[in-house]
């Protein structure tokens, strides 16, 4: 199961988009966000979808890939779809059933929701899909810090996010080395009903979060003696690069922005 | 010759305020001079950890003093003290900060304020040192222990320590990565003349090393060469000591009256005295 989920999950490349510094595809995402909310007729909500398939053929991640690892949103859009085209009583009735009158508004509506909810899943998707979890991180630090000044703790957070990424999968294997250690003592974590389950995963977690706790000490412990102390003074060896390809990815947009503006109605 | 380190008369106790109460390390001095390889062994609770605690700063000692480079160690040159030491940690994983190889190894760079282009330099040279340079980019869950272990060597190296601490460095990991650990630390004394300080209950490793330390209940109970340290014998299997096989192999030959003359602490000793210990009759 986990194969196939992809939210989160980043699939190394050397695309146009992989290559993007994470500074300018993070915009890109935000402003994107915004921009999806321009769209209000057929012409505009085409365009949004085909500048989303664009963006999805330069970052090389194969569309079966892309909606096979969204099948539960998927359903979900499906789902909302069919809640707009039932309950939605506008327009022309362009179907009688007799007991069902779907509306043309409705499928309007219906069709037009389900677009803007998929581009944002594709557009986000994609920014993770082609970003390392550190990359995000970096990026996110650099666009926060103006707001230091506010004392918001940027680097604290952000080299928090990197060690909780960092130690994901250490804490995995954790797990699965417990399980295997309290399914060899007898415990039954796969049968029986919700309860017994339930009650079955307390002597996983006791273990997982002492050793947890342990590990957070060692590591402060070591930090401390590697001498960090805080951002202050501190020198980047991450160092992100804006390119043209960046600019030019912005600017893209920005042209979209105005493309969308002229043709909404 | 130069002085490293030096303790002097130092003592800490964990409950300093309760009278009588134990001490974790007892008036222990020793020195360590440039270049040296210096064991300290001791079974649980002997104090060999806090004393490295003491080491890096992380506790200051009630009584005495501890110099690093010849300057007393105090709250106020902590930092410029952490730099010029540094430590390897028992646990592979719970010391590894950054997401690949090389972000780890330039975690101490980074917080010393060390510019990019020096940085970049630093982190491939110590890399190449414990031959780690083809792994730059790997998650530190896609190592092996002894590796994970070489890497924090290299983000040590990559300050260019004085002093190596090894805190029980070796006692997670598998003989293999034992081995490959053990055998970085000693090129890397050779080459570049790498003071090392190794807290240990593996006896092979302690062999490794010019002198030992011999801690008990926080006291120094003896100090000398492998030799002199491993001839006590009995009484280091009474702390809760082993002997090297070379050495308990020796003492079961003489007790089923094989002629062996002193101690070993190799097996190859050990085989080179036994086919020739009929020679001289």
């Amino acid at each position: 199961m986990m194969e196939k989920m992809i939210f989160g999950r980043y699939i190394p490349g050397n695309s146009y988009v992989h290559t993007l510094d994470p500074r300018s595809k993070l915009v890109f995402v935000f402003a994107f966000i915004i921009i999806v909310f321009l769209a209000n007729n057929a012409v505009t909500y085409a365009l949004l979808l085909a500048f989303t398939l664009l963006v999805v053929l330069l970052s090389r991640i194969r569309l079966y890939f892309l909606i096979n690892g969204l099948k539960p949103v998927i359903l979900l859009l499906v789902f909302t779809f069919i809640i707009h085209i039932l309950f939605t009583r506008e327009g022309d009735v362009i179907l009688d059933l007799g007991f069902l009158k779907i509306y043309e508004e409705g499928l309007k509506q219906g069709i037009f929701i389900s677009i803007r909810f998929l581009v944002l899943v594709f557009m986000t998707s994609i920014l993770t899909l082609t970003t390392s979890p550190i990359s995000i991180t970096d990026g996110i630090e650099v666009l926060l810090n103006p707001l230091k000044k506010v004392k918001l703790p940027v680097h604290e957070l952000a080299l928090m996010m990197s060690i909780a990424l960092r130690f994901i999968p250490t804490l995995m294997d954790e797990t699965d080395k417990i399980m295997k250690a309290q399914m060899a003592r007898g415990s039954d974590l796969s049968a029986g009903p919700m309860k017994d389950r339930i009650k079955a995963v307390v002597p996983l977690l006791v273990p997982l979060f002492v050793s947890a706790f342990k590990r957070a000490e060692d590591l402060a412990t070591a930090m401390e003696v590697r001498g960090y102390r805080g951002g202050e003074g501190r020198t980047r060896y991450r160092q992100l690069k804006w390119d043209w390809k960046d600019s030019l990815c912005l600017a893209t947009l920005v042209l979209f922005a105005v493309l969308l503006f002229i043709y909404r109605s | 010759m130069n002085e490293i380190l030096s303790f002097n008369n130092v003592s800490f106790s964990y409950t300093p305020d309760i009278k009588d109460s134990r001490k974790a390390v007892d008036n222990v001095s020793f020195s360590i001079n440039e270049g040296e390889w210096i064991a300290i062994v001791g079974h649980n609770g002997s104090g060999k950890s806090t004393l490295v605690k003491l080491v890096c700063g992380l506790l200051f000692p009630q009584d005495g003093e501890i110099r690093v480079m010849q300057n007393v160690l105090t709250e106020d040159n902590l930092w410029e003290t952490r730099s010029s030491i540094g430590m390897v940690f028992q646990n592979p994983d719970n010391q590894f900060v950054g997401a690949t190889v090389q972000d780890d190894v330039a975690f101490a760079l980074e917080n010393n304020g060390v510019p990019f282009e020096d940085m970049v330099e630093r982190v491939h040279l110590s890399l190449k040192q414990v031959k780690m340079d083809n792994f730059l980019n790997h998650e530190p869950h896609h190592l092996s222990g002894g590796q994970k272990q070489r890497v924090a060597i290299a983000g040590a190296l990559a300050m260019r320590p004085k002093l190596l601490i090894l805190d029980e460095s070796t006692s997670m990991l598998d003989p293999q990565g034992r081995e490959e650990v053990l055998q970085t630390v000693q090129t890397l004394r050779d080459e570049i003349g790498l003071t090392v300080l190794s807290i240990t209950h593996d006896v092979e490793e302690a062999l490794l090393a010019d002198r030992i330390l011999f801690m008990n209940a926080g006291k120094k109970y003896a100090e000398g060469t492998p030799q002199e340290i491993f001839a006590l014998g009995d009484k280091l299997v009474e702390f809760g000591l082993e002997l090297p096989f070379a050495t308990r192999m020796t003492n079961l030959l003489q007790s089923e009256g094989v002629q062996l003359v002193g101690q070993h602490m190799t097996e190859e000793e050990l085989v080179n005295d036994l086919w020739t210990s009929n020679f001289n009759k």
